[in-house]
């Protein structure tokens, strides 16, 4: 018989005793697991939504915010850049350097969820992870000239109940209050989940949002980068051909998302090569929230190191990689978060752990007998210390294992809260690395509460114990 | 001669700090296979012997040899040893752990030898008692003389060479009290295993050849 049965054995006869410590146990168990699951799956998720993008170029001001805005549609909408800048940045000096640059647009809302003006390229060109480009679970891309196409993203589309052919209004302002609805916009695709934020946006032909801005005569809230006064929007008329030649360097070059058959109604006048071209006078006035940029992958790694300043200087806006901002975020604030509240879920774990000893310990009078029972039979005082030891042991690791399923619960509890609150999806199976390291924790912990009553048990006298009754 | 105490003495210390004897035994010996009853009247140092002779408790002075071998001198982990794998134990109290079934109960008499455990053997001492019918009863679930059963069997299960049975029939009914001396004659004779066994039944000792009278502290051997 193993020495482990023995352990297990000592753990029935007091069931409710030892069920009561490995709950306790388990309850700290859970709370470290689910602070490490949530911190895990927001790192993760936070890390994975800055993947798609090498720069995100925006207005002055903290760099963190432009990211949580235009990355992870939190937080509040910064003030914009100008439209000149943004042509500079995708067909000036630094065309070179940019794969993909996609423009975006902010402050209008619709049931909560971000209404983003941006260009079909969007979906065409980038891809949300390494390898992994935007699908369409129904529908298609709205197309380049078509003003009043939508596309929403899949928890949007799930929340709000919009699908392809129905007509939404877009709200003014960032956030779900009511304000002020706009002309209705018509989805045309559904994206299929990304496990980005983009899953919670509902993304718009730029032009329309534009000209729905500009067809809105009281755009008072700051920032929203509508048409000023003597620039509102001439669909029409705001194109020009290109002919320095410039544009295939650039992100503009390909117009993946026109469309094939236009409607008259509301369309831009497509040009010949299908280019637009944004030097016209018009765009002067116009204001991109920020760029999503990718660069090229051919520049060199100093090069793409000196980007940021580069174009901050020259173009007097600021470009920040998504990637370090993220970083900063979870190691600075959110990582000291996560230590504080891993520290107290600790501590209920050792204090679970000492509720073990003192569990175990206080049976030791009871237990005296037994003891001496086995060590009359032959054992060791070392065996009956191990005995106690590995009782201690299976509490602590039978506990660790209830908690991890209550902590995986819990996540999956919270999951909902936390995606609408957040935009994060949290996976309630998916395990962390770091949870590996609750078993020789809990081992250790188990061993070191455990040495007391394994000391008393080592020290039984068993002459006595066994004259005693039991 | 399997079992030889020569000028073993037990004291205890009392609190004034004078010594209290409680045995003093100039000479006893037992054979091998032989089976030898110890009566005395209560608190006279017959379990204290037991103990002694099992290597529980330490001779304050004297020499305990089992088999040739010295328990006295033997370090405390080295007597364990051999307790538990030349020395069998029969309680009055039984002494079962209450968590563990019949089956575990006697395989517990075999966990701490060198030997591994052997299950057959274990079923086949449990229905050599009668009691094959109760494997996976626990103690609580079973008669007193059945508990005294499975005690005689795990006593058995690790082969020993002795069999130390203190009072085992004075829990037990009279209509089991025989059932349990015959029982553990009967096997400790097909085992060839020599049995000490105290009562202060003068029913039960009578069913003796041998019987040592243990009277204040010295042993007295009354040979029939």
């Amino acid at each position: 018989m193993s020495l482990w049965k023995i352990a297990w054995r000592s753990i029935q006869q007091r069931a409710l005793a030892s069920a009561l410590t490995a709950f306790s146990m388990a309850l700290g168990v859970a709370l470290v697991a689910a602070v490490i699951v949530i911190h895990g799956v927001i790192d993760q998720s936070f890390r994975r939504g800055a993947q798609g993008y090498d720069l995100i170029v925006g207005a002055k001001g903290s760099p963190l915010e432009l990211v949580l805005t235009a990355v992870y549609h939190l937080g509040r909408v910064p003030g914009n850049m100008s439209y000149d800048a943004y042509d500079e940045l995708v067909n000036g000096q630094f065309a070179a350097d940019i794969q993909v640059a996609i423009p975006i647009c902010l402050g209008d809302n619709f049931k909560g969820f971000r209404v983003i003006g941006t260009t079909p390229d969007m979906f065409a060109r980038l891809e949300y992870l390494d390898g992994r480009k935007y699908e369409f679970a129904e529908g298609r891309n709205f197309y380049d000239d078509a003003l009043r196409e939508a596309v929403i993203g899949a928890t949007a589309a799930r929340k709000t109940g919009l699908k392809v052919g129905d007509k939404f209004r877009p709200v003014h302002g960032s956030a779900a209050a009511r304000g002020e609805e706009h002309e209705p916009f018509d989805i045309v695709g559904v994206l299929a989940p990304t496990g980005t934020p983009n899953d919670r946006a509902i993304f718009v032909n730029m032009e329309g949002f534009y000209q729905m801005h500009a067809q809105a005569p009281e755009e008072a809230e700051r920032p929203l980068p509508a048409l000023k006064d003597e620039a509102k929007p001439k669909p029409e008329a705001k194109d020009e051909h290109k002919s320095d030649g410039q544009e295939n360097q650039g992100p503009s070059a390909e117009k993946p998302g026109e469309k094939p058959a236009e409607k008259p109604s509301e369309k831009h006048e497509p040009h010949a090569d299908g280019k637009h071209s944004h030097g016209s006078a018009h765009d002067e006035h116009r204001e991109v929230t920020a760029v999503l940029v990718v660069l090229n992958p051919k520049i060199p790694p100093t090069r793409r190191v000196a980007l940021p300043k580069l174009v901050s200087k020259q173009l007097d806006v600021q470009a920040v990689a998504p990637a370090e901002q993220i970083d900063h975020l979870l190691r600075g604030i959110v990582g000291n978060v996560q230590l504080i509240l891993l520290i107290l879920a600790v501590m209920i774990v050792v204090v679970a752990g000492i509720g073990i000893m003192v569990s175990i310990y206080n049976s030791m009078s009871d237990r005296r007998h037994e003891i001496a029972i086995i060590r009359a039979l032959g054992a060791r005082r070392t065996t009956i210390m191990i005995v106690v030891l590995l009782e201690s042991i299976l509490l602590a690791l039978g506990g660790g294992a209830a908690g991890l399923v209550l902590g995986h619960g819990l996540t999956g509890v919270l999951s909902p809260l936390i995606a609408d609150q957040t935009g994060v999806s949290v996976n309630p199976l998916q395990f962390q690395l770091s949870e590996l390291i609750l078993i020789p924790g809990l081992i250790l912990l188990a061993t070191v509460v455990g040495y007391l009553p394994a000391v008393v048990a080592y020290r039984t006298d068993v002459a006595q114990s066994l004259i005693s009754s039991p | 001669m399997l079992l030889q105490l020569r000028e073993v003495k037990k004291s205890f210390f009392q609190p004034d700090g004078s010594e209290l004897p409680i045995l003093d035994i100039p000479e006893f010996s037992v054979d091998a296979g032989c089976q030898v009853v110890l009566v005395g009247r209560s608190g006279c140092g017959k379990t204290t012997l037991l103990h002694i002779i099992a290597g529980i408790s330490r001779p304050t002075s004297g020499r305990v040899k089992i088999d040739g071998w010295d328990i006295a001198l033997m370090a405390e982990s080295e007597v364990d040893q051999f307790r538990a794998e030349r020395i069998g134990y029969v309680y009055q109290t039984f002494n079962l752990l209450p968590s563990f079934t019949a089956l575990e109960n006697v395989l517990l008499g075999m966990t701490f030898g060198r030997v591994r455990p052997d299950r057959e053997r274990a079923k086949a001492l449990l229905r050599r008692v009668g009691l094959e019918h109760r494997l996976t009863h626990k103690p609580p679930m079973l008669s007193v003389g059945e508990q005294q059963r499975v005690a005689v069997a795990r006593a058995l299960a690790n082969r020993p060479q002795l069999i130390l049975a203190d009072e085992p029939t004075a829990n037990v009914d009279v209509g089991n009290q025989q059932q349990i001396i015959d029982l553990l004659r009967e096997t400790c004779r097909e085992e060839n295993v020599a049995l000490i066994l105290v009562t202060h039944a003068p029913e039960v000792a009578e069913q003796f050849e041998r019987v040592e009278y243990l009277e204040k502290i010295n042993l007295v051997r009354v040979g029939r």
